[in-house]
């Protein structure tokens, strides 16, 4: 039993009960955002990993298609057919509130938008296998926009559940008991002070009743 | 404006990303993963990085300023070296730190 160092007093025991009130709508409340949490972010979590497991493959296959045109270009002019690029990808933040927790939220815009400024090179000297790469790396390339949102989501959330996991517990386990126990303390030392001033008062009445009329004496 | 996409990592891993928009930040050596990903994060120009795993990996001290704070969103990507699973693994960890043990992917 953990019992607070307080006087034990009615004004004490008074704020003590107010104390536990809100600890207790405090918990209840930090019980309901920890679950609503809890179902938000295993949602996303299970979005994230379908999104991850696509989206590795097709970086795999891009990464096997540059190694190979690799194999049939010089390794400069390949170099240089990528880097040559006017294209330019922007991912512009915001911020969207799940339960309390500010998560970004990406939007892509690009500066060149024509379907012709997906190359960035002449086709005379360059292999197909190249064209196939980057074509299938500006399909992914908004996919991972769209992962690095729910995963920045999904660690931001983690890290948001973990600590309303704790507050709850803390709550739980150890202030809403500390605070029952010194409200019984406090209950029970008060009760014990009434009967023992109650029976020094019968005490001290016949005492008195003693002095006025001398019942021993009668006897 | 916080608006770039950046790629750290191996040039062989990165080039590709150039052509498609995102701006690549070369790091051939783990060791100057963090110093790399400090000055990228630092510039706070860009709201999305990508890194390679291997870089990744060797940036822990430095990505964990960047946890809690909603931008930059630091992402693991697989580079030329192949998959070794870490993309999946942090999820995995992430499961674990809101649950307490992984119950999704275990």
């Amino acid at each position: 039993m953990a019992v607070m160092n307080v006087n034990p007093t009615r004004m004490q025991l008074q704020k003590l009960k107010k104390q536990l009130n809100t600890a207790l709508r405090g918990h209840k409340m930090l019980k309901d955002k920890r679950d609503e949490l809890m179902r938000q972010f295993l949602d996303l979590v299970r979005q994230d990993m379908e999104l991850r497991v696509s989206i590795e493959e097709q970086l795999r296959l891009c990464n096997v298609r540059i190694a190979s045109a690799g194999s049939v270009m010089s390794n400069e002019m390949l170099t240089q057919s990528l880097l040559t690029t006017s294209q330019k990808m922007f991912a512009n933040p915001s911020t969207k509130n799940i339960m309390s927790v500010n998560v970004p939220v990406f939007t892509t815009e690009k500066r060149n938008n024509d379907s012709s400024a997906v190359f960035p090179y002449g086709f005379a000297f360059t292999s197909f296998e190249l064209d196939d790469a980057v074509s299938a790396l500006t399909k992914v390339s908004e996919e991972l926009v769209r992962l690095a949102e729910i995963e920045k989501a999904c660690e931001m959330m983690s890290i948001e559940i973990e600590k309303t996991r704790r507050r709850v517990n803390s709550l739980e386990h150890v202030l809403i008991p500390r605070y029952t126990d010194t409200i019984k303390y406090i209950s029970m030392k008060l009760e014990e002070n009434d009967r023992s001033s109650k029976a020094r008062l019968m005490k001290v009445k016949d005492m008195l009743l003693e002095q006025a009329h001398h019942y021993s004496e009668q006897n | 404006m916080l608006n770039r996409i950046a790629v750290i990592g191996e040039r062989e891993s990165v080039k590709g990303f150039a052509a498609i928009g995102f701006e690549i930040i070369e790091c051939d050596e783990p060791q100057k993963a963090n110093h790399i990903l400090r000055n990228t994060a630092e510039a706070e120009v860009y709201s999305i990085i990508y890194m390679t795993e291997e870089m990744f990996l060797a940036s822990e001290k430095e990505r964990k300023k960047y946890e809690e704070k909603s931008l930059p969103a630091i992402i693991p990507i697989p580079g030329l070296r192949g998959n070794t699973g870490i993309g999946r693994q942090r999820l995995s960890d992430f499961v674990e730190r809101a649950v307490g043990s992984d119950i999704i992917f275990k």
